[in-house]
C-alpha cells in the first residue's frame, strides 16, 4: 500500500496507465457516438432532440460522481494524510467543474427546444449550478492559500460539506415539482427506456468515465512533478531524459 | 442515409449540434490544458536545475 502510494511509484505508474485508459476511452467513444446517432431511433414524443440526452446525462453523471470522489479523496487526506489523496482531489476539480458545466450548458439547450426556455429556477437545475459553484469556490480557496498542505486541507473541509447537495441534485426531480424529468435508468421495476436508447448512454457514461481517468492522471502527473521538484528522482529524470 | 437530413436533425439541429459540439470542446480542452502544463513544468524545471548547476 506504501509503495502505491508514494508519488514516485505513482508517477511512473499513471505513465503506463494513460494510453490504455486514452485507447479505451476512443473505443468506447466511437461505439457510444455510432449508436446513439445513428442506430438509436428518434424519441416517439421528442423526435431527435433526445439525441442531446447521450452526452447531457451522463455528462450530469460525471459532475456528481468526479465530486463524490474528490470529495472522499479530501477526507483520506485529513484523516491519513496521503499526500496522493491531495493531489488526487485537487485534480478532479477543474475536471469536475467542466463537466457541470457541460450538464447545465447542454440541458439549456435541450430545455429550449423542448421546454420553450433556457433556464428555470427548478430544484434540479438550481442545485446542479450549485455544484459549479462548489466547484468554482473549492478551486478558488485552493488558489489562496500558498502552501499546497493547508490548501488542501482547507479545500476539503469545504468540499465535505458541499457533499450534502449530491443527494439533493439526485432526489431533486422526486422531492420537489420540477420542471426537470424524473430518472429513467436508475428506477427501479419497470424500465421506462428503450435499448437501442440505454446502449449508447451506457456507452458513452463509461466512455467520459475512462476519460475522465485518462485525464485526471495527466493533471496528477503535473502535479507531482510540481511538488517533488526538490526530490532526486525529479531531477535525475530530468537530466536524464532531454 | 441521407446526409442533410442527419444533419437537420429533425429540425433540432442546431441544439443537438451544440451539445456535442460543446462536448467536444469541453473533452479537447480538458487534453489539451495538462498536456500544455506538462510541457511548461518540464521547461521551468529544467531551467531551474541547469541556473543551480551554474551557480555551484
Amino acid at each position: 500500500m506504501h509503495k502505491y502510494a508514494s508519488p514516485k511509484f505513482f508517477y511512473s505508474l499513471a505513465g503506463q496507465l494513460i494510453p490504455w485508459t486514452a485507447a479505451v476511452t476512443v473505443v468506447l467513444l466511437l461505439a457510444g457516438l455510432y449508436l446513439g446517432l445513428f442506430v438509436a431511433p428518434a424519441d416517439y414524443q421528442q423526435g431527435e432532440s433526445y439525441r442531446i440526452m447521450f452526452v447531457h446525462v451522463p455528462a450530469a453523471w460525471m459532475s456528481m460522481f468526479i465530486y463524490v470522489l474528490m470529495a472522499g479523496a479530501g477526507a483520506v487526506a485529513l484523516v491519513w494524510n496521503i499526500k496522493l489523496a491531495e493531489i488526487f482531489a485537487s485534480s478532479c476539480a477543474p475536471i469536475g467543474a467542466s463537466f457541470t458545466f457541460l450538464a447545465l450548458a447542454t440541458g439549456s439547450l435541450w430545455g429550449k427546444p423542448m421546454w420553450g426556455t433556457w433556464w428555470a429556477w427548478d430544484a434540479r437545475l438550481t442545485s446542479e449550478l450549485i455544484l459549479f459553484f462548489l466547484y468554482i469556490g473549492y478551486m478558488a480557496l485552493q488558489a489562496s492559500i500558498d502552501d499546497p498542505r493547508r490548501a488542501a486541507r482547507a479545500a476539503a473541509i469545504l468540499a465535505l460539506v458541499g457533499v450534502v447537495n449530491i443527494p439533493v441534485i439526485h432526489f431533486s426531480v422526486e422531492w420537489w415539482n420540477t420542471l426537470h424529468q424524473p430518472a429513467s435508468v436508475s428506477k427501479i421495476g419497470t424500465p421506462s427506456i428503450h435499448p437501442s436508447m440505454i446502449a449508447p448512454l451506457l456507452l458513452m457514461a463509461f466512455a467520459f468515465t475512462f476519460y475522465f481517468v485518462a485525464v485526471v492522471l495527466l493533471r496528477m502527473r503535473n502535479e507531482i512533478l510540481e511538488r517533488e521538484r526538490h526530490t532526486t528522482w525529479v531531477t535525475d529524470m530530468l537530466e536524464s531524459k532531454p | 442515409m441521407n446526409w442533410a437530413e442527419f444533419f437537420a436533425m429533425g429540425g433540432y439541429g442546431q441544439y443537438v449540434w451544440g451539445s456535442y459540439g460543446l462536448a467536444a470542446l469541453i473533452l479537447i480542452l480538458n487534453l489539451y490544458l495538462p498536456l500544455r502544463r506538462r510541457k511548461t513544468v518540464q521547461r521551468l524545471l529544467r531551467e531551474f536545475l541547469r541556473l543551480k548547476e551554474q551557480t555551484r
